[in-house]
């Protein structure tokens, strides 16, 4: 068994994963195991701190998506003031969330992903990075840069930095939004939707080819949890929890996100310091389930604005119940940008979008907080309790990547099991385990700085526990 | 608006007319300047345009010599002066720039830095920080030195303020300010050397102070975002100290009317 791995936590930002590869005596994969090695510790560092010190510092989670961060934690702040925001300021961070939506589903798809859907999975491993994409297809890999651009660009325009903006506070945001601002905006959307139309249709063209990637990335029968509107409808920043089984039948509905405990256990495995959160209900590990873009519009009655609508239903038709495979995330990334892109265009319009009023102002009323918004991986929570003075006690995150952390696993073993066989693991079989986690865009990616390639190793155990074969 | 300009301010209040003050001449960075015999050195740098970085120094208040940033190299004494303590004298040579000078301010920035916990990116006051701007003026690109990551709680139990020993240089400035301006003297200083830390009262909770009368003045002074107002998030806490100049004046010209009899 894989005893000898000594997991080493690694105090930096993400990016660290190990996978560990069981074989038996005839060489097939009997096991997958997913190590998560870096340990943060925010949940312990933040006891002491001010509340409203909160959607600053959690930003430092993450770099791609501190803006998530940022909106769970604020609105975790607003429940321990006790205040209703106004109703501008809700619009404003609904608006910075799609500037995140865009480059980070951006970020995924085209720096990250494209090398192994435009070149191949089996292409020479020094072109496949985004600098290949580049060479083989200029104009594709410049619609990603752009778009990406785009969506950092509509960040620093609300909160006038791209990356760890200290624009969202408790009780609302810190500064109204100008005129320039949304005018300079709404002239971006025009391009940022051509180029999402575009490379929706490109990809949906070249489906086929990943015929196999389809039938076996992570593709297996699980619950889907995701944030919708009291409609029903694609939500990303309010909304309430719903819980789909594997048949798409609603499990739990209109849940409010102040109960997730009731729905959501964590439970922690030795190999990792990934927590994996199960549907309650359902037990340990049984209740795995899945977050993240496709699951949100597997689980949603549709996305509420007309283009990214029509995608929707095509999308919802790939399977007969929810879409399975978790390739399709992908897909699912591309029609979010579009809603987006919609959505922005809605809010930036609205004539009480330039209000001055911002912002509410209480002294901490409660003494907890809990706050849900839907990540571009998937859904995110933070829960805060704090003492008389608003110095915060206990905290309890469930960061999106970890909704996914069974899931992940399975997939992995899946996609092991389909292409590694014997003792050597073929180059093209390692990409493709590599890109299963990547069709999950986990948070871990973060600190791919080499593009393209995670800071990944495989191990291939054999049954005497000995190490046959590592790739890194 | 503009404030009025900062004077040296004697205390107590000597009658000049019968009590003449020597001036007399010394050089600084080679430049001859003139000084009244009770002016600082960095106060006659500072009216020759001449820099001298200052941390716990502010006009107003009473100088402390607590931050040694302002130190000179004075020729002939073999240590470096603070020169915001240190009195001018005929014909000395003051050399404000130097590589050893340098090297001894950046030295010092950078054990302030390990002494507590310094993380600009969350602090209220990012980008508004005098600490964090010498840093920057004086070219401190990392710290040198281990950090000590020394434990110390959040007093967040007056109703408006809070202070964050994190964030304490020990500048003294909220002493100051509390003492000489405001009357009250809630804050000392506990603890010698590196333990020491500012207290309010009798090392009681802020919030239970009796004789904090929660003017504020102590946050307006607080160079880093030690002291702050509750409630402000990360880089909104920009400090207000227009205040001073005038109260110190309104105080001088108390003085002046008292001792010539006028009120």
């Amino acid at each position: 068994m894989g005893q000898q791995i000594v997991i080493e936590p690694v105090t930096r930002v993400e990016g660290h994963a190990r996978i560990t590869l069981q074989l038996d005596e005839r060489g097939t994969v009997t096991s997958a195991q997913f190590h998560v090695t870096q340990f943060r510790g925010f949940e312990k560092f933040c006891e002491g701190r001010p509340f409203y010190e909160m959607p600053s510092l959690v930003e430092r989670i993450c770099g791609i998506c501190p803006i998530s961060h940022s909106l769970a934690s604020a609105k975790a702040c607003d429940e321990i003031l006790g205040v209703r925001i106004p109703e501008p300021a809700k619009k404003l961070r609904r608006l910075l969330n799609c500037g995140e939506f865009i480059q980070s589903h951006a970020l995924s798809f085209f720096h990250l992903s494209s090398p192994d859907l435009l070149l191949g999975m089996d292409s020479d491993p020094a072109k496949r990075n985004f600098l290949g994409v580049l060479e083989a297809d200029r104009n594709f890999a410049l619609d990603g840069i752009r778009l990406r651009k785009i969506g950092q660009e509509i960040i620093q325009g609300f909160a006038g930095k791209r990356i760890h903006p200290s624009w969202v506070v408790p009780g609302g945001v810190n500064q109204p939004l100008t005129a320039e601002s949304r005018d300079a905006m709404l002239a971006m959307l025009p391009e940022a939707y051509d180029i999402a139309r575009r490379t929706l249709q490109r990809f949906k063209a070249r489906l086929e080819d990943y015929r196999e990637e389809i039938r076996t990335f992570a593709n297996f029968p699980s619950m889907f949890m995701g944030l919708v509107n009291k409609e029903g409808d694609l939500e990303h920043v309010d909304g309430v929890l719903r819980f789909i089984d594997a048949k798409g039948r609603l499990v739990a509905d209109q849940v409010n996100p102040a109960d997730y405990q009731q729905y959501i256990g964590e439970a922690a495995e030795p190999f990792s310091y990934l927590k994996s959160p199960y549907y309650k209900p359902a037990g340990y590990p049984d209740g795995m389930y899945r977050v993240g873009p496709a699951a949100r519009l597997n689980v949603c009655n549709g996305c509420g604005t007309s283009a990214a609508n029509q995608e929707w239903a095509e999308f919802i038709r790939l399977e007969r119940g929810p879409v399975m495979s978790s390739f399709y995330n992908h897909y699912a990334r591309l029609i979010e940008i579009l809603y987006s892109i919609e959505t922005m265009e809605e809010l930036l319009n609205d004539p009480d979008i330039l209000s001055k009023h911002v912002r509410a102002l209480a002294q901490p009323n409660h003494y907890e907080g809990i706050g849900v918004v839907e990540a571009p991986r998937g859904t995110l929570f933070h829960h805060y309790q704090v003492d008389d003075h608003g110095l915060i006690t206990w905290a309890n995150m469930i960061v999106a990547t970890g909704n996914n952390n069974l899931a992940m696993n399975r997939g992995i073993l899946q996609v092991a099991q389909r292409f590694i066989n014997g003792d050597k693991i073929p180059e093209g079989a390692l990409n493709r385990v590599e890109a299963v986690i990547r069709a999950f865009d986990p948070c871990l990616s973060c600190s791919t700085h080499a593009v393209g390639r995670m800071p990944l190793r495989i191990r291939l155990i054999g049954p005497d526990g000995s190490v046959l074969d590592e790739v890194r | 608006m503009t404030t009025p300009s900062y004077t040296p301010d004697p205390t107590p209040y000597v009658r000049r007319d019968v009590n003449p003050v020597r001036i007399l001449t010394f050089t600084i960075d080679g430049r001859d300047v003139s000084a009244r015999e009770d002016e600082t050195i960095l106060s006659v740098a500072r009216q020759n345009g001449i820099f001298i970085p200052t941390l716990c120094h502010l006009d107003g208040l009473s100088e402390r010599g607590a931050c040694r940033l302002c130190i000179v190299e004075v020729k002939g004494a073999p240590k470096l002066l603070p020169s915001c303590v240190t009195l001018p004298r005929q014909d000395m040579e003051v050399t404000t720039n130097s590589d050893r000078v340098a090297d001894y301010r950046r030295k010092i920035l950078e054990l302030m830095y390990s002494e507590r916990n310094h993380v600009c990116s969350v602090c209220v006051s990012n980008g508004h920080c005098e600490l964090q701007n010498l840093s920057v003026v004086l070219g401190m690109t990392h710290v040198r030195y281990d950090y000590i990551y020394p434990k110390h709680a959040i007093d967040a139990s007056h109703e408006r303020f809070s202070v964050d020993h994190n964030r304490c240089v020990l500048c003294q400035r909220c002493v100051r300010v509390c003492d000489e301006i405001e009357g009250a003297h809630t804050w000392d200083v506990m603890g010698r050397g590196i333990t020491s830390r500012v207290i309010t009262d009798l090392n009681q909770p802020w919030g239970s102070s009796e004789t904090c009368t929660g003017c504020g003045k102590c946050v307006q002074v607080c160079p880093t975002g030690a002291l702050s107002e509750k409630g402000k998030s990360v880089a909104e806490m920009i400090k207000r100290r227009q205040f001073l100049p005038y109260l110190q004046m309104m105080r001088r010209e108390g003085r002046r009317a008292v001792a010539e009899g006028i009120r």
